[in-house]
């Protein structure tokens, strides 16, 4: 049944569309006459104007000369690369606490709930400045570091990683091994003698892994030398503290998600496919889990995009993302507030419609396979 | 689901079957365990690792938390090295609740929260004629009474500046206003996303989206850097109301997502039958599909509030001082340094306190509507 709504609505409506108009256009104005005022004009121009400020952290070059242009593809990466981190970790952690939770062993499936609810039911912010300011800077000093097995390292400047350095062959083999891992998602619907390939395309994810780890020479590993650590890769403390304050909180609501899509499987569905004789194993991973796949999917993309929000959180313990460094120092160096803002809303909103589209796009293909 | 577990993530090849067995409280407690711990060899093992666990991270956190920790005193000489210094929050403690509100009007702030826990408790019972009238009440005449006793200025009552607001009860306020002026709008959204009418939709979609997509903090932050520029020469807004204000805009869109599921929960026929009375849109809306809708979302209205609840920390980062704010300022105190996880911890706590009785609540209200709904 589809009630046309009334002439006078319709026309309403367009008195609203008016209202609205007008009412950014006073704004606007007067936004006009304050900057005006200050002697300053609107314009993105300032991005090609030199930046004076050091960023701690970046993963492409950065001196103290260069644009504030480049300050913003320094900022979303270092934003990107911290929300990549937490999204893997957090699934990670999210399944194996979900699955806990649905456990038969008493313990196993309290202790899960217990970190669900105290987890869920404290601030973020909290939690972050307390990984940063009550776990990482209560670490020893780089004289008495934390050794860890395979040679990582963990101390109050943060914790290091082994760095492989790449030999001479390894112009030729990385990117080989980046085309066998990129063809894995081409081949999966491949058929070969009338039956698809399906998980057996991750068996390319071997050789890729061989040619990667023959293009590297050496590893260096991080020592003690002097006072300071030297080799190695140093992951900064507020990245690590940043990491854990996402990654944790997120897991505990993924958990949730994980724990209510397994159950909302029809119990009918087990016991039919036990009945035609599938094992254990098989029954998880042909019908439950496939099935629970399509109801966790929606949540699961809402939960990834709070997390990538959530990373401008990395302000309260200074790690230099898209927030600290616009709304704080490029903002009062250059004193542009009112492009900054619109910088960094337009990023996020840009990287928030791109995840949905993509995970829009996965359940639609999860959706139709599932079918 | 406690007890209940999904009959596929029992190992297989075991069986798992342990016949229950009759006898003492004692053999009672003997045989939970072997059915609920110990039932099979990966149960067992499982068991055991999770006891190891336990036993590695408990006993310390009890003997920094309890054994060794100390309560007593007035300065930083009552802190033993190796425990929790709680003199530090005891010491500290008006200023986490209160903020800097002067101590001689600080019966102001308790009134105020009696006030609210008054106006609240008929809202939230389960047997109350009128609720709609409480409800009417706790957003218009509460507020008013509230708002009289904490700002002043009238009766004979000393104003207190809101710069001078803060701890746990400017927590408490932001998420109460917040709450109040976004869930009307939050109504007003949903029915706008769900209109026939294209102009109406468009703008809901644009508003919802847009706020949805940006985090938190920048909104904040542009209610404290932007919001002056938009303003006529020589007119100047608080710096609470400001965020208040960009608050109730963020979580109206919030709100908005979860009213529309619940619009979507009502059946059709529940619509098109009052429309054939010959009820108008609005009275359709308010009489017969706006009841039924909110019934359905109490318990994601409650979650959305404990969201709101935990994110007003971030008030924090443009300069109020909150909870967490009112922590991190005793802790610069340079009378008390190096207390950071007791501050922490106690803010958790506080928080945690507070989010769980609200979610609790939730929950019961979600298994008072299974059966009916």
């Amino acid at each position: 049944m589809v009630r046309r709504p009334s002439p006078r609505a319709r026309a309403a409506q367009w008195v609203l569309l008016a209202g609205v108009v007008a009412v950014a256009w006073v704004l606007g104005s007067i936004a006009a006459a304050n900057l005006d005022r200050r002697n300053m004009g609107f314009g993105f121009g300032f991005l090609g104007d030199h930046a004076n400020f050091d960023i701690p952290f970046h993963l492409i070059g950065w001196a103290d000369g260069d644009t504030y242009g480049r300050a913003l593809l320094v900022c979303i990466l270092n934003t990107l690369l911290v929300s990549a981190m937490g999204i893997v970790a957090a699934t990670l952690l999210g399944l194996v606490v979900g699955v806990m939770r649905l456990s038969r062993n008493w313990l196993v499936r309290n202790l899960a709930l217990g970190f669900i609810e105290l987890v869920r039911n404290t601030p973020q912010l909290v939690q972050i400045v307390f990984w940063y300011v009550a776990v990482l800077q209560t670490l020893p000093p780089p004289r008495q570091s934390i050794l860890l097995p395979a040679g990582f390292l963990l101390n109050i400047r943060g914790f290091y990683l082994p760095n492989p350095v790449p030999g001479p062959l390894a112009p030729v083999l990385q990117p080989l091994a980046l085309i066998l891992l990129a063809a894995i998602p081409l081949i999966w619907n491949r058929h070969l003698r009338g039956r698809p390939l399906g998980s057996r395309a991750l068996l390319l994810a071997i050789p890729a892994a061989a040619l990667a780890a023959a293009s590297i020479v050496t590893v260096e590993r991080p020592v003690l030398h002097g006072f300071n650590i030297a080799g190695g890769v140093q992951v900064p403390p507020e990245l690590v503290a940043l990491w854990a304050g996402l990654s944790v909180y997120s897991a505990a609501f993924i958990a949730e998600i994980v724990r209510a899509a397994i159950q909302s499987v029809d119990k009918g569905q087990r016991e039919a496919a036990l009945s035609l004789g599938l094992r254990h194993g098989q029954v998880l991973r042909r019908v439950v889990l496939p099935q629970a796949l399509r109801v966790m999917v929606p949540p699961l993309t809402s939960q990834y995009l709070n997390l990538i929000k959530s990373s401008s959180l990395g302000a309260a313990v200074a790690y230099p993302e898209l927030f600290q460094i616009f709304a704080g120092t490029v903002l009062n160096q250059s004193g542009r507030e009112l492009e900054t803002i619109i910088i960094l809303m337009a990023v996020f909103l840009f990287i928030s419609l791109a995840v949905s589209a993509l995970m829009n796009w996965y359940n639609r293909r999860v959706a139709l396979v599932g079918r | 689901m406690s007890g209940r577990a999904l009959p596929w993530l029992r190992p297989a090849g075991t069986g798992g079957f342990v016949p229950r067995s009759t006898g003492g409280p004692l053999w009672r407690a003997f045989d939970w365990l072997r059915r609920n711990l110990f039932d099979t060899r990966m149960n067992a093992l499982l068991t055991l690792l999770v006891l190891a666990f336990l036993a590695l991270i408990v006993p310390p956190l009890v003997r920094w938390g309890l054994v060794h920790a100390s309560f007593g005193g007035v300065t930083r000489a009552a802190c033993g090295p190796d425990g929790a210094c709680w003199t530090f929050i005891r010491v500290h403690l008006p200023l986490f609740f209160f903020g800097r509100y002067p101590a001689a009007e600080r019966w102001r702030v308790i009134a105020a929260l009696l006030l609210l826990a008054g106006f609240a408790v008929p809202v939230l019972r389960e047997h109350v004629r009128r609720r709609w009238l409480w409800v009417l009440l706790l957003f218009t005449l509460m507020p008013l009474l509230a708002g009289i006793l904490l700002a002043g200025g009238v009766f004979g009552l000393t104003p207190v500046d809101t710069n001078q607001w803060g701890g746990l009860t400017l927590d408490v306020l932001i998420s109460f206003v917040t709450v109040a002026g976004s869930l009307p709008l939050g109504v007003l959204l949903a029915l706008g996303r769900r209109s026939r009418l294209p102009v109406v939709r468009v703008l809901s979609i644009g508003f919802i989206e847009l706020w949805r997509g940006v985090p938190l903090l920048t909104v904040l932050f542009m209610s404290a850097v932007m919001v002056p520029l938009f303003l006529p020469e020589g007119m100047s807004i608080d710096r609470l109301v400001r965020a208040l204000v960009a608050l109730i805009l963020f979580n109206a869109a919030y709100m908005a997502e979860v009213v529309r599921g619940g619009l979507q929960g009502v059946p059709e026929g529940q619509d098109e039958a009052a429309h054939s009375l010959g009820l108008r849109w609005w009275q359709v809306q308010v009489f017969v599909v706006l009841p039924q809708a909110l019934r359905i979302v109490v318990p994601a209205i409650v979650n959305t509030v404990v969201d709101l609840f935990k994110d007003t920390t971030l008030v924090t980062i443009i300069g109020l001082s909150d909870l967490l704010g009112a922590v991190t300022q005793a802790l610069k105190d340079p009378a008390w340094l190096g207390f950071a996880t007791e501050g922490y911890v106690f803010s958790a706590i506080v928080f945690f306190v507070c989010c769980f009785a609200m979610s609790a609540y939730g929950r019961s209200f979600e298994r008072r509507l299974a059966p009916g709904q």
